[in-house]
């Protein structure tokens, strides 16, 4: 491994002021991948700066909305019963990724910063209406999740700036979400396809219709999207077989997957019609109506 | 660069160690303190050859920076074994089902199994499997290592 040097500052302040002064630094949090990428020799590093002890940034906490701390493993996501019961797209994204060891250290912070198209936390923290707050050492900013990423490994970040945590709202009743993530094998995977899915309907009486619907979709685009078009289609429509299949040939159009070692694009295609009205009946069912 | 001092328990021992910035507690195990037990097997998190607990978790030594380990608590498969020498009830088990062929994923499947069992006496199957789905086994012996694990569950 190359060697270099590593900091643990206990503040944000602090952080920052590290990555700021030193030289060729970046912010390691659960480590899972820049160790990874140091040790393929895809990262040149001199100075490694951890979030880890860092307690401004971890934990969930839930009252007029939920936050999540950055520094928030992904084993206490899959703890928080809060986020089982009102966030469930995220406990669903959460479940499968990687193996207990790496879920034990591994970061929502990081697994979003990191930007994979893959990311699993990604799709749902997007149906979920998250909102990045971002530190630098001239304040802080918000920024719409969905306006986060740029590309593959790219988000908004400047280099000297740290995610802090997400905030996400809270939903009206009959609100439920979902997440799918479709693999060759259960864990230890990156997903041929990531479908996630929040639905709002009106009253939950028969003949209902839909008031709000977030579709995302992962691995079919450089960055994790949002389906705008079957998002206003589904809007106003009762959730029935026929309008679900049309919801996935829709986004199937927003779909612009590529060929990959893990899937063609036609065949994403194909599944983005098949898990888009999943990952809408799951979601459905989480709401008890 | 300079030698830096952390201080942590290894196997139930206080340690006060000089270490480099840039070890893993992997290398640091295997290369400076002889704890072979550990394995190294892709080196990327992918394996779970080098699962050890830290502070009551499973975590992959491989991807563990020696720097974070200050303060924790780690336990290998060599903490055990007993004072008198007599090996875990895991390890017994894995040995009364023949779970063991190669015996290379056999430490980190132990712990994986111990980090489970401490925190869940009487695990399911799916639970079983959950827990042991980042340790592969190339030799494919996974039904002996689930039914070992099993047989540790309060309802056995």
């Amino acid at each position: 491994m190359r060697r270099f040097e590593y900091h643990k500052p206990e503040t944000i302040k602090e952080a920052l002021g590290l990555v700021t002064s030193l030289n060729n630094a970046r912010f390691i949090a659960g480590g899972t991948d820049i160790l990874v990428a140091l040790r393929q020799k895809k990262a040149e590093i001199d100075n490694l700066i951890s979030l880890r002890n860092i307690g401004e940034l971890k934990g969930i906490e839930y009252g007029d909305g939920l936050w999540i701390g950055s520094g928030t493993t992904h084993t206490e996501i899959l703890k928080s019963r809060v986020i089982l019961e009102h966030y469930t797209a995220l406990n669903d994204g959460v479940k499968n990724l990687g193996s207990r060891q790496i879920r034990n250290v591994a970061t929502i912070g990081g697994n979003i910063c990191n930007a994979a198209p893959s990311a699993d936390t990604a799709c749902p923290l997007l149906v979920l209406d998250a909102k990045v707050l971002i530190a630098g050492i001239n304040g802080e900013r918000w920024v719409d999740l969905d306006g986060f990423f740029l590309g593959p490994n790219k988000t908004v970040l400047d280099k000297h700036e740290l995610v802090k945590g997400f905030s996400l709202p809270l939903f009206p009743k009959n609100t439920g979400s979902s997440y799918i993530k479709h693999t060759r094998r259960a864990a230890m995977d990156l997903p041929i396809l990531g479908i996630a899915a929040r639905i709002t309907m009106d009253d939950g009486k028969e003949g209902a219709t839909c008031r709000e619907a977030r579709i995302a979709m992962g691995v079919v685009a450089p960055r994790p999207i949002r389906a705008y078009e079957t998002e206003r289609f589904l809007v106003g429509k009762p959730l029935t077989e026929d309008v679900m299949e049309e919801a996935g040939n829709i986004a199937a159009r927003e779909a612009t997957p590529r060929d990959s070692i893990r899937g063609q694009a036609w065949y994403r295609k194909e599944m983005v019609k098949v898990l888009v009205g999943r990952a809408i009946k799951n979601a459905m069912e989480r709401m008890g109506l | 660069m300079m030698r830096k001092e952390i201080r942590f328990r290894l196997n139930g021992e206080e340690m006060v160690c000089d270490v480099e910035a840039h070890w893993t507690l992997l290398y640091f195990l295997r290369e400076i303190m002889g704890l072979t037990g550990t394995k190294e097997g892709c080196g990327y998190g992918e394996c779970g050859a080098c699962t050890v607990i830290i502070d009551n978790e499973a975590i992959n030594a491989c991807l563990y920076p020696i720097m974070e380990v200050e303060g924790k608590d780690v336990t290998t498969i060599e903490g055990l074994v007993s004072q008198n020498g007599e090996l875990h009830p895991i390890q017994k088990a894995f040995i009364e089902e023949g779970a063991v062929q190669c015996g290379f994923c056999t430490p980190g499947m132990i712990m994986s199994a111990k980090a489970l069992l401490d925190e869940n006496k009487d695990p399911t199957e799916e639970e079983i499997k959950e827990a042991i789905a980042g340790n592969l086994c190339r030799c494919t012996g996974y039904v002996k290592i689930i039914d070992a694990i099993k047989t540790m569950g309060g309802g056995r």
